[in-house]
């Protein structure tokens, strides 16, 4: 990153600039087709956290995007554009129903553990492949992501509809329901716990909200990545052959090892997505669990810096979006479902592509701005013995 | 007073006042004045760090000066951008070129300074231009090759082409001679004296003394950001230059005893480098160097000595027998790789610090584990000890006078001495049985020159044994103990450097083989 900024505005306020920009524009947009933006706003942000339901629905999404997007974020720190963490998210579903499905673990925590070691292998195993084929034979690991999405997904159909298909669940193809004592605590569960009672709503109600202790698992995952980024071995060889692979290679840091390392760990991270939407809701695996949180990913990695901070936030805002903008839908027909995609598009497009139009200005004051301090290293020690300073005309 | 207001001589291509910069705490640029006269070659020498690059920067229009104002021709002007300082007629040779690797050359010139919206008739102009300026200042260079396909010094032609097809009158080179082999500095230093003499107007950085006493007619000096004297280089000599330049008396020449080789450390037989596109780099190599000598490879760049190093240092593959104490070193295969290369007591300096030595966005006590950091001393378990690094890095960078001393700034905003102080100190103090060293001082100021070559010979008379690669020729007189010349991929021959000179070296190293050695 550049030294012209200091660490906040580079991941603070930076984001916050190209948000508002995003949002002016959707405000023009919404003003186009003769609805008032400032009312659509204050849905949309009511929808997503003006309510324990809205919260609860609005972290649910988060928690899918902060894995996706923390399984990117490694991808890119070693230089790594991994698209497919759709396809991996999905192969990590398929990890999960095969984890829950054949055993009968007797408690959520065992389930839960079998779960996610399912999840993650099959996530990362997905990205191993596109991992090996760049290592050892300069595949363009964009490209063979981006394939092995759609692998992934015919794989899915024929295995939800061939293979793993429950008799009698109404000819969608999807498994049989997991066992009660897999399913994990939701939010209902804590109000329940803790005695609160539910408000019940026309479209929601936090007792039915789709939050679960994956939510917390997405956060532990957050600090293990930045531990394994910035506190270990392998992470400095991460960053460092991101940074600059003649010098990983002259510091006798092994490419492939590397590729592999950063794909798998990127694929198992993208892979636990299914604990929230597979485990943590569906409770048996549909045939599109991952439902675009994949690309959301790669937004939310971007916006957030590849930083786990960033990423929850980012992961956060996107999480609004998602749940605020199915709230607008549903009180303000003019704004459909495209439009909330198109509002969606034009954040990703801010943060994401447009971000130097933002960046480079700031850069610029924030360089005018910086005055020299009294603190001085470089003439600390000008006393000694300057030769006479001699000024001849030329 | 001239009419041109602001009191500016328009005698004066260029005049700076009071021109200040700080980045944070260092203060790169202190009320820097200079005056430069139109149609002379201005040379500006200083210590690395000195703020040299940062005040072509400024006049460029890369960084806004915190205060001071920039005159050109005795009119004061804005520099913004360097769109601007293109329209105030400058224009800037940098050090890694900026060219468009695969346009042609007549591409780039007229890249960004295209006539209207139709390629054509500026393309029909620019190629008009072209040749008149190519046979006005010797400039050979084909219009339609393509750049990846010529060389250092022709792409540094493409440059200055590139500059005066924009109507430049004041050309900055910010160490242009760095990449360059001798002929081609020489070629270089011929076109820049016929700008000179056609009026334009030429500022020139360097670090070789030998360059300013050749080429300018008045020299700047700057020391850790203030300039500090200015004089005609007709009334100077090196020995006085060096002394305004790092403030104390510098040798200019290398103390050293004469060596006492003892038993083999390095044996290299036979060695072959065959690259991607087949063409075979090194044809059998022959190598010995023992205990307390310095072994120096000459040859112009490009003849095989980056790949002698990197198979060396274990991250190319080749074929051939290489012994380490009598042990020998496995070429091929998983164990074959750099970390391995360090485990049996090989150290590397490698020639391009900034792609290979470096990891530039990383911090300098990052960087000074770099290639050790699965130590013991750096990382237990899964776990690096960051407390360890930054302590270990304080230590090098106070031992070896790197500046500022300031271990959590990124490898990239040290100049350029300054970071090759950081990868000497990691490698050094390494305590290696093997020292392999490619250019140590490219773009190193004299101070530290003197401090790196006294650091090379301090580790030879403690036994250790050396291979210098370098396209000095000074360097490697002074400071090998046997020289061996590269060419081709082979070794042309070697010789003792009391027995033999430069010409004779310089033959070999353009490939007309000598008696046999
Ligand atoms: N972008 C930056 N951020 C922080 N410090 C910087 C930056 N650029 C330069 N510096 C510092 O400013 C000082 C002057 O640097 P500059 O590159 O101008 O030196 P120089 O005289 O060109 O040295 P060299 O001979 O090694 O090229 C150095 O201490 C350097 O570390
Ligand atoms: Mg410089």
């Amino acid at each position: 990153m550049n030294d012209a900024l200091p660490k906040w505005a580079d991941i603070a306020l930076i984001p916050l600039l190209n948000l508002t920009l995003a949002l002016i524009v959707s405000g023009l947009v919404v003003l186009f087709i003769g609805e008032d933006p400032f009312e659509v706003l204050s849905l949309l942000v009511e929808g997503a956290v003006g309510s324990a339901d809205g919260w609860s629905y609005t972290l649910y999404y988060a928690t899918n995007f902060i894995f996706t997007g923390l399984g990117v974020a490694v991808a890119f720190h070693a230089r790594l554009f991994n698209i497919g963490g759709e396809g991996q998210a999905m192969l990590g579903g398929l990890g999960v129903a095969l984890a829950l499905l054949y055993v009968p673990w007797p408690h959520w925590s065992l389930a839960l553990l079998a779960a996610v070691a399912g999840a993650a292998l099959f996530g990362a195993a997905w990205a191993a492949i596109p991992a090996w084929l760049q290592a050892r034979r300069g595949s363009h690991i964009v490209i063979t992501t981006i394939m092995f999405n759609f692998i992934a997904s015919a794989l899915m159909v024929y295995l939800l509809s061939r293979v793993l298909l429950v008799p009698g669940a109404g000819g969608s193809p999807e498994t049989a329901r997991f066992a009660a004592e897999a399913n994990l605590p939701g939010i209902g569960d804590l109000y329940a716990l803790l005695g609160w009672g539910c408000v019940e709503r026309p479209i929601a109600s936090v007792c039915r909200a789709p939050l679960n202790i994956a939510f917390l698992l997405a956060l532990l995952a957050s600090v293990g990545v930045w531990a394994l980024l910035w506190r270990t071995r392998l992470g400095y060889e991460i960053r460092a052959f991101g940074h600059s692979e003649p010098a990983a290679l002259y510091a006798g840091i092994s490419p492939t090892r590397i590729i592999m390392m950063a794909m798998l760990i990127s694929g198992g991270l993208c892979g636990l997505m299914a604990i929230n939407a597979v485990m943590g809701e569906a409770e048996r695996l549909v045939i599109d669990p991952v439902q675009g949180a994949g690309f959301v990913g790669i937004a939310v990695a971007l916006m957030g810096r590849s930083h786990p901070i960033g990423i929850c936030l980012a992961a956060l805002l996107f999480g609004m979006l998602y749940q605020g903008g199915g709230y607008v839908e549903f009180d303000i027909p003019a704004i459909s479902r495209e439009m909330i995609l198109v509002i969606q598009a034009l954040v990703i497009l801010f943060t994401g592509a447009l971000d130097n139009m933002v960046r480079v200005p700031m850069e610029a004051l924030f360089l005018t701005r910086r005055r020299p301090e009294p603190a001085l290293p470089l003439t600390a020690t000008r006393s000694d013995g300057d030769p006479k300073d001699r000024q001849v005309e030329p | 007073m001239s009419p041109a207001g602001n009191g500016g001589d328009a005698a004066l291509a260029i005049e700076l006042r009071g021109i200040s910069k700080a980045f944070g705490p260092v203060q790169a640029n202190r009320d820097i004045s200079i005056q430069v006269r139109r149609g002379t070659i201005h040379g500006i020498i200083g210590e690395n760090g000195a703020g040299k690059s940062t005040l072509m920067s400024i006049l460029y229009g890369f960084y806004r000066a915190d205060a001071g104002e920039i005159l050109i021709g005795g009119r004061r002007v804005e520099i913004p951008d360097s769109q601007a300082a293109i329209r105030a007629g400058i224009g800037m040779v940098f050090q890694h070129f900026k060219l468009v690797e695969n346009f042609t050359v007549l591409e780039n010139v007229v890249l960004g300074a295209e006539d209207g919206r139709l390629l054509k008739p500026s393309l029909a102009k620019a190629r008009r231009l072209l040749k008149q300026l190519a046979d006005d200042y010797e400039m050979d260079v084909d219009p339609e090759a393509v750049i990846e396909d010529l060389g250092v010094g022709q792409q540094q032609r493409v440059e200055i082409l590139k500059a005066l097809y924009r109507e430049a009158d004041i050309l900055i080179l910010d160490e242009p001679t760095g990449v360059l082999t001798p002929a081609e500095a020489d070629h270089l230093f011929r076109i820049l004296r016929g700008l000179r003499d056609e009026g334009k107007t030429i500022i020139l950085i360097t670090h070789k003394l030998r360059e300013i006493m050749e080429i300018t007619d008045t020299v700047s000096v700057m020391r850790r950001g203030e300039m500090t004297a200015t004089v005609r280089t007709a009334e100077t000599s090196p020995e006085e230059l060096a002394e305004l330049m790092v403030g104390r008396k510098v040798l200019l020449r290398v103390d050293k005893a004469p060596a006492t080789p003892r038993d083999v450390v390095l044996e290299v037989r036979n060695l072959r480098v065959v690259d991607e596109q087949k063409v075979e780099r090194l044809r059998g190599i022959d190598l010995t160097i023992r205990r307390g000598e310095i072994l120096g490879i000459a040859g112009v760049s490009g003849n095989g000595q980056s790949e002698l190093l990197e198979v060396l240092g274990g991250y190319a593959n080749g074929t051939g027998t290489i012994r380490m104490n009598g042990r020998e070193i496995d070429l091929t295969g998983s164990a074959s790789n750099a970390r391995t290369r360090r485990a049996r007591g090989i150290a590397h300096v490698p020639e391009d610090r900034q792609r290979e030595g470096l990891v530039m966005d990383y911090s300098a006590w990052e960087n000074v584990a770099f290639g050790y950091h699965s130590d013991p001393r750096f990382s237990s378990g899964l776990f690096m000890d960051h407390a360890a690094m930054r302590a270990d890095c304080d230590d090098k960078m106070h031992r070896f006078d790197v500046r500022p001393p300031d271990p959590t700034l990124a490898a990239k905003n040290f100049s350029g001495g300054n970071q090759q102080k950081i990868v000497l100190a990691r490698e050094i103090e390494r305590n290696p049985d093997l020292l392999m060293i490619g250019q140590p001082t490219r773009g190193v100021d004299i101070g530290a020159i003197e401090f790196i070559h006294e650091q090379i010979v301090a580790l030879r008379d403690q036994g250790k044994a050396i291979l210098l690669v370098s396209v000095e020729l000074d360097e490697i007189m002074a400071l090998s103990d046997r020289i061996a010349v590269m060419f081709d991929g082979r070794i042309m021959g070697e010789r003792l450097p009391d027995e033999t000179d430069q010409r004779e070296l310089g033959l070999l190293m353009a490939g007309m083989a000598g008696e046999a050695a």
